[in-house]
Parts: C-alpha cells; structure tokens; sequence
C-alpha cells in the first residue's frame, strides 16, 4: 500500500515542528483526537503541544495572528479547513500579508505558511467545494504552492518535503493549496510510473530549487502533438487523460506540472510548447478569468505571431452544486480533457 | 521619566510637524494624502512615554503623532510623505505606512487589531516580556474582525494593550449615528478590563498608561484605555464638516498643549516653540532637498 499525499503532508508537518520550536500550527479543530477535519494536522498536538494551538472559528482574526507572530519571527502555519473560508482571511491577506515585507521597505519579513484543502467532487455543495486559489493569483506578494502525487515516494520534493521546505526555509508569506481528493492519492512509486519519462524545470526566483516543474512524457512515443499543464488534482486527471489518448486513440500528448503557481514562471510549459504548438490548460477552478487565462496569455505573449493552439478545460462558471450529478457536469472530468484534447488535435486536421 | 517639559516638546514637535504637512499640502510639496491628529497629541505622548525600549505599537492611519512620539525621525518622516528616497521606507508606504524600529502602521481599519494580538502572542512564546500596544479609533469599531481579535487576546491571555482615541467622529460620521450601545462595554463583554477617561491633560493619560502597561506585563493578559479625545484638523484636508464654532469650541476646552503650558514656566513654553520651530523647518527643507525615490534608492 503506497502512502498517500496525507501521509507525506502529515509527515511533514511532523517533521517541521520537531526541527524548529518556532514553528507553531494553528487552526479550527486541529487537537488530536479529531486532528483536524481532514487529519493533515494529526498527531501534532500530541507529540508537539506547545507548538499547536486550536482557534476560535475566525478565519480573518487567525490569518491576522499569523501576520503578527511571522512579523515577530516566529515561523506560523495556519491552516484554514476549508479553502472556501479563504475569503474571509481576504483583507489580511491582500491588505497586510502581502504588502508588509514591500511597503516598508524590505524591513520585514514574514515567514508564514497558510495551508488550505480546494477542490470539490465530494458532494459538499456550493460553499465547501471551490478552487478559489484563482482570487489571490493575481496579489503581488505571495508565493504560491500546490503539491505534486506523481513522484517516486523517495524523492525529496514530495508533498510533504515541499510542505516541510516551505515551513522552514521561506521568509516570505506562502499560500500553499492543497485539494481534498488529492489528499487520497497514493504517491507512485517508480514502478507505477515505469511507462513515463519525467523531466524536471527550475525555474528562475528559485534559488533552492524547491519548485520543479515536472514535465511527463511517454517512455518510447512518438513525438508530442499537443501540450497539457495542470496542478494539484487536475494534474492527476490529467494523466490519466494521457495514457488514455496515447493506449486508446494514438494521441501523444506531454503534461507539465507546476509546483509553484505564483510567482508565475513558465518555461518548461514553454519548452513543451515549443515542440508541440498546442496547449490547453487544465484547472478545476471556474473558467473566467482563471489560471489558464493567465497561462494561456503569457505563452500567447511568447511565441508572438507564431501560430499557437489552444484551449481551456476548466469548471462552468456555476456554483458547485451539492448532487453527484450536477456536480459532475460542472467540475472538468477526463472525458471533458478527452473532447477538448480531440478538437485541438483536429483543429489543424 | 519623562519631565513635563519633554511632554511639552514631544506634543509641540507632533503639533507643528503636522500643522506643516497641511500647510505645506496646499502648496502642493506633499500628494496622496494624510491624517493629522492635532488635538489628539497627548494621547500619543501620554501613552508611549510609558513604553519600555522592548515595546510594540502597532498604529494607524493617523500614526504620525505615535511616530514621533516614539522617537521616529522628523526629517525621514517628510521625506516618506514627499516621496524621497530617504522616507522611512523609501516613500514606498508614505503617510500612513510606516514601519520603524518596534512600530508598525498599516492604512486598513481593524486589520491590525489581530496582527497585535499575533505580535503579543509571539512576544509571550518568546518570553520577552514585551508589551504590545494598538491604536484604534471609535470608527474602527464598525470593523468585525476586531471582536475576533478580543477574544483570542482575552482567551489566550495575550500582553496587549488596546488604546481607543474616541474623537467621536469616523471621517465625517459622528459616532452617534454610527455605533450603537457604549463602545467600550464591548470590550469589557470579553473580559478585558477598561479604563475610561475623558481628558486632554497628558500627565494624566500618562499615569492611567503608565499603570496600564505594567499591569498588562505583570499579568500578562490585555486590558483597554477608552480616551475621549477631540480632532481638531479634518479626518483627512479640507474635509470636515463641522462648524468653525464646534471646532473653536474643542480648541478652547480640549487642546492638550494649553493644559499642559499652564503648569509651566512661560519663558520655557516660548523656548519650547523656538528650538521646535526650527527643528520642523530645517527637517522640512532637508527632506524637500533630498533626491526622489526611485526603485534602486536604499538609503
């Protein structure tokens, strides 16, 4: 039984705390024995009972809290439990968080990790089922994280180690976006992944080369027609659509995975571009104004006047609705990856 | 200890230092814009006098008069506000986004309230004994977030101190028809001791602060001081709504820079305002001549 990206996460909070009593988690319902709503916190009161508090429900004071306790060189992780409740943490994170260490002239720092469960497909209905990461992509200040299950269990960038890197290491603040089915997913080991070659990308403004971008291709394929990029859960959707198009319908396409999503930075979706001419993004955060909006412009701007294809696979600007049903129509699938993948490919016959 | 006339001349350099800024507005020297806090001086100057060197202020838009109070450099908080390269952060922040040494100003209402509460929380965790101070006004009780923040601090027994400057009117609105029941009942609602006072005399304020911030370190939980005080200037320049005579009537009753000169040597007042005339004037005119902010500029 391959452990999951919560095993690696739990894991590395545990690790976190151990190495550095400065770090102290906080967050709604995170004492054992509940651990969390999610269980990404569990154990940690136990072994580490100084360094973990439990809050009130108060989203907007607890983001604040951070602020102060990272302003004041302390290392705070806070996690919110649902990544619907982002909003409420708004005014802290667009008017202080990420203005601080800039607008007083780099005479602060704040070393602060705020981690949150997106994502829907669990029947949780319109306001415990969003990606919203979207709303701050666009906020000079932040980095951004989302953690990758497509690795080897031994390599050192799994989920948790880029948790556990993040928590010790960054000075500045950290939004790092987890999802709830991504939670479930096994890390591959290299066996499972044993028909995919893995190339990694570091890009620049990563000076410890904590965020590879991870481009998979077929082992032996042909050459790829078509580019995909995603992160978090998406990305797993996304190769499951690959093997598919390459076992089922002889379509070889390369996916990119990004494990830093802001600052933006894009060269191995660039590199990959280069070859293929087509690109279409995968997010399951609603379609206007998006990830892949963003994507999609700047690689526009790249290649400028070189003919490019591509499209966007994402959620329906809709509300997530609770039924299994609904919910399915408006959250991108496989099979929405598969048509939209199709369309492209034929876009040029 | 601070002597009576160290309060006098800590008053006088905010009094002057901001009658400049809005002077100097109309001709145009400063852009964006600023809160003055004239009449409102012994607030600052009665409370920061209390703090020890290991202290916290977290402030305000209205933060100038914490500023200097604190200690904070005359010529480098003009430059901010001319936006020079020698600004307190490189005219990156300007009137109402300052950081130095151990004070902290953001321009948003409430949000620094739990950004305190996180600072306290830290100082305690840290042993340091510390005691962070924040100052709010009576509109940013309008704010929810800072209920939150009350209850975590009383909760977690946090060394916070919570200095509310009530001048009674949030911009334009009078609190009157802004706020319901009596503001400070709010804070007692999460067991946080209150101290109400309705003074301008900033020996006073300065006791009641004095005995306050001690307490808050011995005890290591916060307590509040609710200050009734009287802005004499607009919210902002040119944008009050009152009448000269309520205005007139304030500076007759209210201003903390007559209480305090009646108890002093005459020959010391007009001293007083010599040396801080030309402290405020040669700050000015160094900060006028130094060179634009640029990205590169690090002073």
């Amino acid at each position: 039984m391959n452990r999951t990206v919560l095993d690696s996460l739990n894991e590395g909070l545990l690790s976190a705390l151990k190495q550095n009593d400065q770090v102290i988690l906080l967050g709604e319902d995170i004492l054992d024995p509940y651990g969390g709503a999610f269980k990404v916190t569990r154990g940690c009161s136990t072994a580490y009972p100084g360094q973990v508090i439990t809050t009130p429900i108060s989203e907007g004071g607890l983001a604040g809290v951070a602020a102060g306790m990272s302003l004041r060189g302390l290392r705070p992780v806070l996690e919110i439990m649902f990544g619907d409740f982002i909003t409420l943490t708004m005014d802290q994170l667009v008017n202080h968080i990420s203005k601080f260490r800039w607008m007083y002239h780099d005479s602060v720092r704040l070393p602060m990790v705020l981690r949150t469960p997106m994502g829907g497909r669990r029947g949780y209905g319109p306001t415990h089922s969003q990606t919203l990461e979207k709303l701050l992509m666009g906020v000079p200040g932040f980095t951004m994280a989302a953690p990758i299950n497509l690795l080897d269990s031994s390599h050192p960038q799994q989920p948790g180690a880029l948790l556990e890197e993040l928590i010790l290491h960054s000075e500045d603040p950290v939004l790092f976006i987890e999802n709830k089915l991504q939670y479930l997913l096994p890390l591959y080991s290299s066996e499972d992944l044993s028909d995919v070659e893995i190339t990694r990308t570091i890009d620049s403004q990563d000076e410890r080369g904590c965020f590879p971008a991870y481009t998979l291709r077929l082992k032996g394929a042909p050459p790829p027609q078509l580019t995909l990029t995603a992160y978090g859960y998406m990305a797993e959707l996304g190769r499951q659509a690959m093997l598919k198009l390459a076992y089922e319908e002889e379509i070889v396409t390369e996916l990119v995975i990004p494990t830093r999503l802001v600052p933006v930075k894009l060269s191995a979706v660039i590199d990959s571009v280069r070859r293929t001419g087509k690109l279409i993004t995968l997010e399951e955060g609603s379609l206007t104004l998006g990830w892949g909006a963003e994507v999609l412009a700047r690689v526009s701007e790249h290649f400028s006047g070189a003919p490019l294809v591509t499209a966007r696979v994402a959620a329906l600007d809709l509300p997530v609705p609770a039924a299994p049903s609904l919910e399915r129509e408006v959250l991108p699938q496989v099979e929405n990856i598969l048509q939209t993948v199709r369309k492209v490919v034929n876009h040029d016959g | 200890m601070m002597t009576d006339l160290d309060l006098y001349r800590s008053m006088v350099r905010i009094r002057r230092f901001e009658e400049t800024i809005l002077e100097e507005f109309k001709r145009g020297v400063f852009a964006g814009t600023t809160h003055t806090s004239i009449g409102q001086e012994a607030n600052a100057v009665g409370v920061i006098s209390t703090l020890q060197p290991e202290d916290l202020i977290v402030t305000n838009h209205r933060c100038h008069g914490h500023f200097l109070a604190y200690g904070g450099d005359m010529r480098s908080l003009f430059a901010e506000m001319m936006g020079r390269s020698t600004g307190i952060c490189g005219g990156r922040g300007g009137s109402q986004h300052i950081h130095w040494r151990n004070l902290y100003s953001n321009g948003v209402q409430g949000g620094t309230v739990p950004i305190a509460a996180g600072m306290a929380l830290a100082e305690k965790i840290k042993h340091t004994n510390a005691v962070v101070t924040v100052f709010i006004g009576d509109g940013t009780f309008g704010e929810g977030v800072i209920y939150e923040a009350f209850n975590m601090v009383s909760l977690w027994g946090l060394p916070l101190l919570i200095i509310v400057e009530d001048n009674g009117i949030a911009q334009t609105t009078p609190t009157k028809i802004a706020q319901t029941g009596r503001l400070s009942e709010r804070v007692r609602a999460f067991d946080i001791p209150v101290i109400e006072m309705d003074s301008s005399d900033v020996r006073l304020i300065g006791l009641a602060a004095g005995r306050a911030v001690e307490q808050v370190r011995r005890e290591t939980r916060p307590q509040s001081i609710f200050l009734h005080t009287a802005r004499f200037a607009p919210h902002s320049k040119g944008d009050d709504t009152r009448s000269e005579a309520v205005i007139q009537c304030l500076k007759e009753t209210r201003d903390p820079l007559k209480i305090l000169a009646g108890a002093l040597a005459p020959e010391d007042v007009v001293r007083i305002h010599h040396e801080v005339e030309s402290e405020v004037r040669l700050a000015f005119e160094q900060a006028l001549a130094d060179p634009e902010a640029t990205f590169e500029a690090r002073v």
